[in-house]
């Protein structure tokens, strides 16, 4: 660890970020492992090596209920805040659920407005942008030279991204899906990475169980999870929920960032997972973004959950 | 089987039963609906199919209709019928149920909701209504 006059993000810095308001989290991976710079104490001076990168969650392009009205204002003054970060994002990851509805229209506009943000963005679809009556808008937009529904991977900076996708061809009863021909994917992906290899799991609905009764939850991620078990730094982040929520177990990380659209009630605290209309004053406090940071020996990335106001 | 998007029965609204006020204060009861025989309706009100069973006679042509703010959308668990298009606040979806059977079917959009038809014979004796 350098002291805060490295070259890298200072301290004061790191402060900058935290109190920047915005849509997203900011994640930093170091070292191996992404870790939330929420927490202060890890949130140390960065070293030279390390990567920032955005994630942009359920911007629901096109909502227009009570819960916000305008869901595409709010996305466009969460890309006013990325812009304003002191450290800029090496690219973006968006966890789904771009659209409300999976209009052109509304997938145009969501383009228009994120592009504001001139960062490259990897998508992975959130069971909104799958109801175009053909299902064919999302992958002709977002998923080229992708697998199946939209899966895929990527390196950055020593990082193995991989982008995965839970919300096809659902089964009655059930719970998210990644299915076996995607799973069958993904062991192959993985197989010729050392373990040292940092690894960043995205995909729109959590692949931990959160609340079953909602539907918050994977039903074959367990599987999954087996084929990253010997790494050691798994971060999975994911949306679906719209609010922040984290837990670790071993070396895996799970976070869920903050929708740019609406919040949703907590776990079972509200009569369903809709849309949770709160006064006008509160609305942008529980909408935002993430960052994250990755650093070179470190163990976990760097999150942190910005929202739009404070 | 023919599909009907214009149906849309006052048992809609008897359906939400003791749903909460504010619900049914949102409750659009069309005053032309069509003489469409006997009729079903389902109400989808906080990710929740109400009645989560209905029973019918075969002919019947049920209509789902989507209270929530939500996009919602109906599916067959086993393809025993035709899917919805994603239905937005206030859409419906209507099926008619010819032939006798119990139909499962949850939403497609979110598979944790799920809900039962039940159609009986058209000349069965059994009130079910």
């Amino acid at each position: 660890m350098g002291s805060d006059r490295d070259d890298g993000v200072s301290r004061r810095k790191v402060l900058e970020c935290m109190t920047w308001a915005g849509t997203g989290v900011l994640w930093t991976i170091s070292g191996g492992v992404p870790h939330s710079l929420g927490i202060m104490g890890e949130a140390q001076a960065q070293e030279a090596k390390s990567l920032t990168f955005l994630q942009l969650s359920d911007s629901h392009v096109g909502f227009d209920k009570p819960a916000n009205p305008n869901a595409l204002g709010t996305l466009e003054e969460a890309i006013v805040k990325v812009n304003a970060l002191p450290q800029r994002p090496a690219f973006a990851i968006h966890t789904g659920d771009i659209s409300h509805l999976s209009t052109a229209q509304q997938f145009d506009d969501a383009d228009r407005i994120i592009s504001q943000s001139r960062l490259d963005v990897h998508y992975v679809p959130g069971e909104h942008d799958f109801l175009d009556p053909d299902q064919t808008f999302y992958k002709d937009r977002y998923g080229r030279g992708t697998k199946g529904a939209g899966w895929y991977s990527f390196d950055a900076s020593g990082v193995h991204f991989i982008g995965l996708v839970n919300v096809v061809n659902l089964k009655a009863g059930g719970l998210g899906d990644l299915g076996a021909d995607q799973l069958e994917w993904l062991e192959d992906d993985v197989k010729h990475l050392s373990a040292s290899t940092p690894v960043v799991v995205f995909a729109h609905i959590p692949l931990w169980t959160i609340y079953p009764d909602w539907g918050w939850g994977t039903d074959d991620a367990a599987q999954a999870l087996a084929y990253l078990k010997r790494f050691g730094s798994v971060t999975v982040l994911n949306g679906h929920i719209h609010q922040v929520m984290q837990k670790v177990e071993g070396n895996v990380t799970f976070h869920t960032a903050r929708s740019t659209a609406f919040p949703q009630p907590a776990p079972g605290q509200g009569p369903s997972p809709g849309p949770m209309k709160v006064p006008d004053e509160q609305l942008r406090t529980m909408l935002g973004i993430a960052n994250v940071t990755f650093k070179q020996n470190d163990q976990r990335l760097a999150i942190i959950d910005t929202p739009l106001k404070v | 089987m023919a599909i009907s998007n214009t149906v849309r029965s006052a048992l809609i609204a008897a359906a939400l039963g003791a749903a909460t006020a504010t619900a049914l204060a949102a409750v659009v009861i069309p005053t032309s609906a069509q003489n469409a025989a006997p009729a079903g309706g389902v109400s989808i009100d906080n990710f929740t199919f109400t009645p989560a069973s209905l029973t019918v006679k075969a002919g019947t042509t049920v209509t789902w209709t989507n209270r929530d703010d939500i996009p919602h959308g109906i599916a067959s668990s086993d393809n025993a019928f035709k899917k919805s298009k994603a239905l937005d606040t206030d859409d419906n979806y209507s099926f008619t149920f010819t032939t006798p059977g119990t139909y499962q079917y949850f939403c497609y959009i979110h598979p944790h909701m799920v809900g039962t038809i039940v159609v009986e014979a058209a000349t069965g004796s059994s009130a079910t209504q």
